[in-house]
């Protein structure tokens, strides 16, 4: 079977469950005639029709919004940002009208809101964001930032049956990096769940989205320097997987997060305090992080790729840890 | 004034509006004893666009009331003990008394979806539901409220855009009652009709009389059916004035007392009386039931919410996510298979009519492109002709163009 691209999965998904249940539609900017600026619903509007695979004018907040009514309504909306750096346009119906629904008079928001996010791809400080943290910050929300195409998939499968809102961030460097052959016919990937890609002892190194592939290319390094590194992939931010983190540190003792997310306020800082409040007689070592700077994502090359970090990065980070 | 509706039908129009402002006063009285947790809003004066619109709406249309608006809370079924409870923070309220005032709502039988204390983030919302009901094939009309200082803020452009391009069934009110809190219209905006907003949305509008029940729910019933045609939505501009603060802890000393005494003259209950009298739809009998009616249902009410519970603390951590606890559910109206493959297979084509070209713009639009017509022909425009549009500025500034954009 042919492998299947990271962008070919989300857009696998978004067919699948089209066709599987007619409460799903899909809204956006550019989502219908020309398929989503990066191709991910390309077919859906001919297959779906004009009812289901909605074009609008250029109104983060008015797509939000009217995919909430949608969802008050019965409906299973999945609305797309064109660049994620645009959900910034709509924080208050994300934060203030979706977030709070439930908590506040019973409403659940069946919404998905999906878009590309990260960098790596030169689109300088306006298409780059990884902005997940400030809706790991909003309870009621879900975050979802999957890495694998069999994961991206499964998950999107899962935020689109889920009765709450879900931010699906997907990473645009791994749209056609990242294949991998897909199991034949219909499955969901738990949201909530982290997993373990790779299995050590001296070390766990905690990530997500692109920067699980960064993270496993350095324990790959580490390990002819003869250090193993169990690498864990988050997969969901909101709600984190405590017992998974919680787990590898009982084991490895020593904890490094991975994340292309920028340093200050960061979910490594979060992770840190979960696991020196829950773990603290369980580390032999002080808990580290690699992120990008605290600064905008810059636009040439040469800045950005100081700006990310990298495999050389985690290894230099990883090394120290592991002989603290 | 004439009118459609029968003699209940009136009195009812009385009886929600009597109760809106009964139930308010009572409020009052309640917050000035410290019962009343949080904040309190007054429609004072405003009761007969909450009443008279959400009475022009039929039991399976959708509505999203606003701060001053229980009047239609109480038209879609609500009791006073709902409002009584949120107010006070009671666990028997219909938040549990996880959020206050008229921030609640009910999805499925009354279908009210609760508002957000951000202005405009309505209109979307509501532009949604009306969207998803005829995808549903369920020929509902839906229907918020703003005030005029809400018509100033992105999401009231970016909703209202929606609705118009997708000819969505949505009734705006905008009901203007001259105050954003202590700011007067004439400094939030360079119009004096709010409705003239519709038409950069090329959305229908209307103005109404505000204080007068009768042209308010006539107006809203038209607009409604408009909608409910298919048409495309509508906004109505409802003339009004908010006869107290912002909120009750505001004296609003910024407004001008002849203003207040002007207004009052025209009290929507009043006027409305005097209606009921002239065209014999009462007697002073009828008035006499109807009033002790609400004051015992009210005076039932706050005694239940007094002796009603504040909710256990530990509330407070329950019921962040919904986790199987509420049921999603689309009220199927159509056969699903109409949209469903083969049937909703299309072959995609995006029509543009006159190649977007001014020349081959169609006539109506000549007359008010006169000036951008002369510009689109590659001529400069003339001393002569940029006087005609700058004198046409200043006398109507809705409809004539802007020098810059005919320049373009």
């Amino acid at each position: 079977m042919a492998e299947t691209t990271y962008l070919e999965a989300i857009r696998q998904a978004l067919f699948e469950e089209m066709d599987r249940d007619p409460a799903v539609v899909l809204i956006g900017e550019d989502v219908g005639v020309y398929g989503g600026a990066f191709r991910v619903s390309a077919g859906l509007l001919e297959r779906f029709g004009w009812e289901r695979v909605i074009d609008t004018p250029v109104s983060e907040t008015a797509i939000v919004g009217a995919a909430i009514g949608m969802g008050y309504a019965g409906l299973r909306p999945v609305a797309e940002m064109q660049f994620i750096d645009f959900i910034a346009c709509c924080f208050n119906q994300i934060t203030n009208f979706a977030a709070k629904s439930h908590y506040r008079w019973g409403a659940p928001v069946p919404l998905v809101l999906r878009g590309p996010c990260g960098g790596g791809v030169h689109g300088g400080p306006f298409h780059s964001a990884n902005p997940e943290m400030y809706f790991v910050h909003t309870p009621g929300l879900k975050v979802v930032c999957p890495a694998t195409p069999y994961d991206a998939k499964g998950l999107l499968k899962s935020a689109i049956r889920d009765n709450n809102p879900v931010l699906f961030f997907e990473h645009k460097f791994l749209y056609r990096r990242i294949k991998e052959d897909l199991p034949e016919g219909d499955y969901t990937v738990p949201i909530g769940k982290a997993v373990v890609r790779r299995e050590g002892r001296d070390l766990t190194i905690l990530s997500y989205a692109a920067m699980l592939h960064t993270s496993l290319e350095a324990a790959a390094e580490l390990e002819k320097e003869g250090i193993e590194a169990e690498v864990i992939d988050l997969r969901t931010l909101l709600p984190l997987d405590r017992g998974a983190i919680l787990t590898s540190v009982a084991k490895t003792n020593k904890l490094l997060v991975v994340h292309e997310d920028t340093r200050t306020g960061g979910i490594a800082g979060e992770i840190a305090a979960l696991v020196t409040e829950s773990a603290f007689e369980d580390l032999d070592g002080p808990i580290r992080r690699v992120t990008s700077l605290d600064t905008p994502v810059p636009y040439a090359p040469p800045l950005e790729d100081y700006f990310l970090p990298n495999a050389a990065k985690v290894v230099a980070v990883a090394r120290e840890l592991a002989h603290y | 004034m004439t009118s459609a509706l029968t003699r209940e039908q009136h009195l009812d129009l009385y009886y929600f509006m009597r109760l809106n402002r009964e139930l308010e006063e009572q409020m009052v009285r309640l917050f000035r004893q410290n019962k009343i947790v949080g904040g309190l809003y007054s429609s004072l004066g405003q009761e007969a666009i909450s009443v008279g619109t959400a009475y022009a709406l039929s039991p399976g249309d959708w509505i999203a009331p606003m701060i001053r608006n229980i009047g239609a809370l109480l038209v879609r079924g609500f009791k006073p003990r709902d409002i009584l409870t949120q107010h006070m923070a009671r666990h028997t309220s219909p938040t549990l008394g996880k959020d206050g005032t008229s921030h609640f709502g009910d999805l499925k039988s009354r279908h009210v979806v609760s508002p957000i204390s951000m202005l405009g983030d309505l209109i979307p919302v509501m532009t949604g539901i009306a969207m998803a009901g005829r995808y549903l094939g369920q020929k509902i009309v839906t229907m918020t409220w703003i005030g005029d200082g809400g018509t100033s803020t992105g999401a009231f452009h970016e909703g209202l855009n929606l609705a118009a391009v997708q000819k969505a069934a949505f009734v705006l009110i905008v009901e203007n009652n001259q105050w954003a809190y202590s700011t007067p219209v004439k400094r939030q905006m360079p119009l004096r009709d709010l409705a003239d907003r519709a038409r950069a949305y090329g959305m229908k509008s209307a103005i109404v009389d505000g204080n007068d029940v009768v042209a308010v729910e006539r107006t809203a019933r038209e607009a409604v059916a408009h909608a409910r045609a298919g048409h495309g939505p509508v906004l109505i501009e409802a003339k009004t004035m908010r006869m107290r603060g912002h909120a009750q802890h505001d004296s609003a000393e910024y407004v001008p007392k002849e203003m207040l005494e002007s207004w009052k003259k025209r009290d929507p209950l009043d006027c409305y009386e005097q209606f009921l009298h002239q065209n014999k739809l009462w007697d002073a009998k009828t008035k006499k039931e109807i009033d002790a009616r609400i004051a015992r249902e009210i005076q039932a009410d706050v005694e239940f919410a007094e002796n009603s519970p504040f909710p256990p603390p530990e509330l407070a951590e329950q019921g962040v996510y919904c986790a199987g606890c509420h049921t999603v559910e689309a009220d199927w109206k159509r056969p699903k298979e109409e949209v469903m493959p083969p049937r909703s297979s299309v072959k995609p084509e995006w029509p543009i009519q006159d190649y977007g070209d001014l020349e081959a713009a169609p006539k109506r639009t000549a007359k008010s492109f006169v000036h951008g017509r002369q510009a689109g022909n590659g001529t400069r425009p003339t001393a002569a002709s940029k006087a005609t549009a700058k004198s046409k500025l200043l006398k109507k500034p809705a409809r004539a163009p802007s020098p810059a954009k005919a320049g373009r």
